[in-house]
């Protein structure tokens, strides 16, 4: 092994980088401010452009969250020069791919973004007139969006054809529009009926202009709503009596973490009335994450997490025991035989609730005592009653009394930490022992992906593993698309 | 000694910062004894023991709250008071209490009723206030307001939870453990406040009001200082452990030393042996008394009130961590209230010369308290001393 310092630390930086940027949004959290997540996060990413630049784009192809590679990319493009041709190359195609799987309000404000940097370089543009190309439909875009689509053709020197640019720059110009959306925007200036025939954001406004009573305007604009703005406005739609079966969402269809923190949301009574219904959608969930891996990963254990700091924050309102709840039912279907143990010792996991302190040192030797093949711990990694237990039942355990210490990695008992909240003071997510694995996690679909490569932070294998492993994954990312 | 903790266990300690919180867990809550429904927003069938016993109600020292008795708005109760159970008729049965005065911003923000204590300097002047009367012997030396309004009104400098750094983010991140009773409070491990309340209803109520307590001019320093206190425990040794039994039994036993730890070394100072307990209201087994320290200079002093049941154990208690200069005073006060408040007693049991001890009063504040005509005098013949 050629291993030297070097490589040792660009591969923990590597992993440091792609661990913040799973987990941090640049939001509140439970022990830190926005303001100081930022700023970290800020740091982050300038010292790894500076440094790695190849790992940089290449956190595109990971799991990394679309805040995060929204920053990648606006902090790449304000940088090109500093790479060479064929780097930019390799590097307008992650973004280009990236691009397509980010939500579109998050595109247009990084084209908003770039425009304010006075980013306008020629790849800027042409990343901007490729993206808009690829749109499905850009007049609807341009109705929900429109400031956006606005700013990006601006900033692109777009010219845009048709009547897209009448609606754009001078919408009243015209006495009726051919394009039926643009049509009914114009008529919902002034006519109610007309309104419902917009997306919900836009309607929104229109009914407010209008004074339309909430409860007839979330009735009539029901069809018109998407997947998640439904199940945002069921329980608000239910408080004002709105004809709760009309926004009623179909569960079943909601991806895992979401849905979680949806059931989250809910008071316990209705958990609890609810409870068939609920345990359903979310085993349907965890069922259609694990597909083909289903029932392969043995006996599991998991240690996971519903003490008070799992509330977030007003931000990522109880994202931490989300997290939790929904990798509890992932690990469900993907073991053969799974014990789940919630720090405050609770065995209803459809009524946890944030409270209490984390003994999450005992709970980790009462999985240990269930002599499980893999465990897996779901916590941010603030170990408090008493501190630091946890890492000292970790450290015994890989030093002494895993059966397989003395032999191969592989003969042990996998254990790997999951944390979902990224901790400013340390640019990482706190860990709880350097003898066990830690990966950030967002979203619990990304579940078996970290596994794996929390097997990286171990520090077993090293940069040129880790680098062939982004090659790796950088060249599915890619060709997902063909 | 003058109470114990019997009954209260330690649990493991939250560290933000230089900020440590020590939570103290009940196995079962003090029966007959809980917080005034005042406390609570809105009344609380829970706190119905539910055999037919009565309760008694306390209303801790400063705390604010709108009494309905003929008078309106809000006051804070002078000195913390059992009551007698606040159910039909108990108009009759609200503390002594004075009236609090909000400006409008301050009340907008604390909400009509919500649950909290008077944030300011009159509730430790309160305290010390409570605690010396003044001279009970008009001798010549003391001036007339001494002799007739003891001690108050004087201020004494004291900065609010808020203003000590760190303390209002180690609350809100503090994780409540169940069934916790009560907090000690320490800043750069230094012990800053004591708190126990009887029910762990009445802790999760009142946990927030910590921020709105007071602190002394030491604490306050210690949390601008900001230096992180380090983690106390050692952690357990492998050696020896074979199974994952043995960890369990290693991992009960570094929380018992570390409560041991806790219990004997940082806490300590709050038991002062040759403190002074004075017995204040006593009602159907429970007694309320205010307690002082010894005095001792350099060391830690606090003040504070206690409620205890028949046994002996702590049902409330509430503490303050007085800062050095106060000890001073505190030390002045006591020699002086051991000698009946006579000056050249008092000066020969120091043994220092009478217009010595006269002009310490003056520089620890208390010159108001001697006659001007007096003090003069001393002050003259110090200089004399001083030339000769």
């Amino acid at each position: 092994m050629s291993e030297t310092f070097a490589d040792l630390i660009a591969c923990e930086d590597a992993l440091m980088f792609v661990n913040a940027a799973i987990t941090s949004t640049g939001q509140r959290e439970f022990h830190h401010d926005a303001g100081g997540q930022r700023l970290s996060l800020e740091f982050l990413h300038s010292y790894m452009l500076e440094n790695y630049r190849e790992v940089y784009a290449a956190a595109l192809a990971l799991d990394v969250n679309d805040h995060n590679a929204a920053m990648i990319v606006r902090n790449l493009l304000v940088r090109a020069g500093d790479a060479g041709a064929e780097r930019r190359r390799l590097e307008g195609r992650l973004i280009a791919r990236r691009l397509d799987l980010m939500p579109q309000q998050r595109v247009y404000r990084l084209f908003r973004d770039l425009r304010r940097l006075k980013v306008n370089n020629r790849r800027t543009r042409a990343i901007v007139r490729d993206w808009l190309a690829g749109r499905a439909a850009p007049a609807f875009d341009a109705v929900k969006y429109r400031n956006g689509v606005k700013a990006a053709i601006r900033h692109a020197h777009i010219e845009p054809g048709g009547e897209l640019r009448t609606f754009l720059f001078a919408p009243f110009r015209v006495k009726a529009y051919e394009t039926p959306i643009f049509e009914q925007w114009r008529r919902a200036h002034y006519e109610k009926a007309a309104l419902y025939e917009l997306p919900y954001t836009v309607a929104e406004g229109f009914a407010a202009k209008h004074g339309i009573a909430r409860e007839d305007f979330l009735e009539r604009i029901a069809p018109r709503l998407t997947r998640l703005e439904r199940l945002r406005l069921q329980e608000s739609a239910r408080e004002a009596k709105a004809g709760a079966v009309a926004v009623a969402a179909d569960l079943t269809t909601m991806p895992l973490t979401r849905l979680a923190s949806y059931v989250l949301s809910l008071p316990l009574d209705d958990r609890a009335a609810r409870r068939a219904e609920l345990t359903e959608a979310l085993r349907t969930a965890a069922r259609r994450v694990a597909g083909a891996a289903r029932g392969s990963w043995g006996k599991v254990a998991a240690v996971l997490d519903d003490r008070y700091s799992a509330t977030g924050s007003g931000h990522k309102r109880r994202r931490p025991l989300a997290v939790a709840l929904a990798a509890h039912y992932l690990l469900e279907a993907l073991a053969k035989e799974y014990t789940p143990l919630w720090t405050s010792g609770r065995t209803d996991e459809l009524l946890v609730y944030p409270f209490g302190p984390t003994p999450l040192g005992e709970r980790i030797i009462d999985a240990l005592e269930t002599g499980p093949e893999r465990l897996l711990i779901v916590s941010d990694g603030w170990d408090n009653a008493p501190p630091g237990l946890a890492a000292d039942v970790l450290r015994i355990w890989r030093t002494r009394l895993d059966p397989g210490h003395r032999y191969a990695p592989g003969q042990r008992v996998l254990i790997a930490h999951l944390n979902p909240v990224y901790d400013a003071e340390d640019f990482n997510v706190r860990r709880l022992s350097p003898a066990v694995p830690t990966a950030g996690i967002r979203n619990a679909e990304d579940l078996p992906t970290l596994v794996e490569l929390a097997r990286f932070a171990e520090g077993r294998v090293g940069l040129a593993g880790l680098r062939a492993h982004l090659d790796d994954r950088t060249a599915r990312f890619l060709k997902e698309r063909a | 000694m003058t109470f114990i903790l019997d009954g209260l266990k330690t649990g493991p300690a939250q560290l933000w910062n230089s900020v440590r919180l020590v939570p103290l867990i009940r196995d079962e809550p003090v029966p007959h004894l809980r917080l005034h429904r005042k406390a609570y927003e809105e009344p609380v069938s829970a706190v119905d023991v539910g055999d037919g016993t009565s309760y008694i109600a306390f209303v801790p020292h400063a705390f604010v709250a709108t009494w309905n008795d003929g008078d309106q708005g809000q006051a804070a109760a002078y000195g913390t008071r059992l009551l007698q159970q606040d159910t039909a008729a108990q108009t009759a049965a609200a503390p002594p209490r004075m009236p609090v005065r909000f400006t409008r911003r301050m009340a907008r923000k604390a909400g009509k009723d919500r649950l909290r204590f008077l944030p300011l300097h009159l509730a430790v002047e309160g305290y010390l206030a409570l605690h010396f009367g003044g001279p009970e012997i008009a001798w010549e030396e003391w001036s007339r307001r001494a002799v007739s309004r003891g001690l108050s009104p004087r201020s004494e400098e004291t900065y609010l939870g808020l203003q000590v750094r760190g303390l209002e983010d180690a609350l809100r991140i503090f994780e409540i453990h169940p069934g916790q009773c009560g907090v000690l409070v320490y800043v750069a491990d230094s012990l800053a406040s004591a708190f126990v309340v009887p029910h762990p209803d009445d802790y999760r109520a009142l946990h927030a009001t910590l921020v709105e307590d007071l602190f002394g001019e030491l604490i306050y320093k210690y949390g601008l200082l900001g230096a992180p206190a380090g983690d106390l425990t050692m952690g357990i040794d492998g050696a020896g452990i074979r199974s994952l039994a043995d960890l369990r039994a290693a991992a009960t036993l570094y929380r018992e030393e570390w409560a041991a730890f806790h219990d004997r070394v940082m806490a300590w100072d709050l038991f002062d042996e040759e403190g002074v307990t004075q017995r204040v209201q006593r009602l159907h087994g429970f007694v309320l008394s205010r307690f002082l320290p010894s005095f001792g200079l350099r060391k830690e002093n606090h003040i504070g009130e206690t409620i205890t049941g028949e046994d002996g154990r702590v049902a409330y208690l509430k503490s303050f961590r007085l800062s050095d200069s106060q000890v001073r005073r505190g030390y002045l006060l006591k020699r002086l209230a051991a000698r009946a408040w006579r000056l050249d007693a008092t000066a020969e049991a120091l043994g220092i010369e009478e217009h010595a001890l006269a002009l310490r009063l003056e520089q620890a504040g208390f010159g108001n308290l001697l006659r001007p005509d007096v003090l003069d005098r001393y002050r003259a013949q110090a200089e004399r001393a001083a030339s000769t």
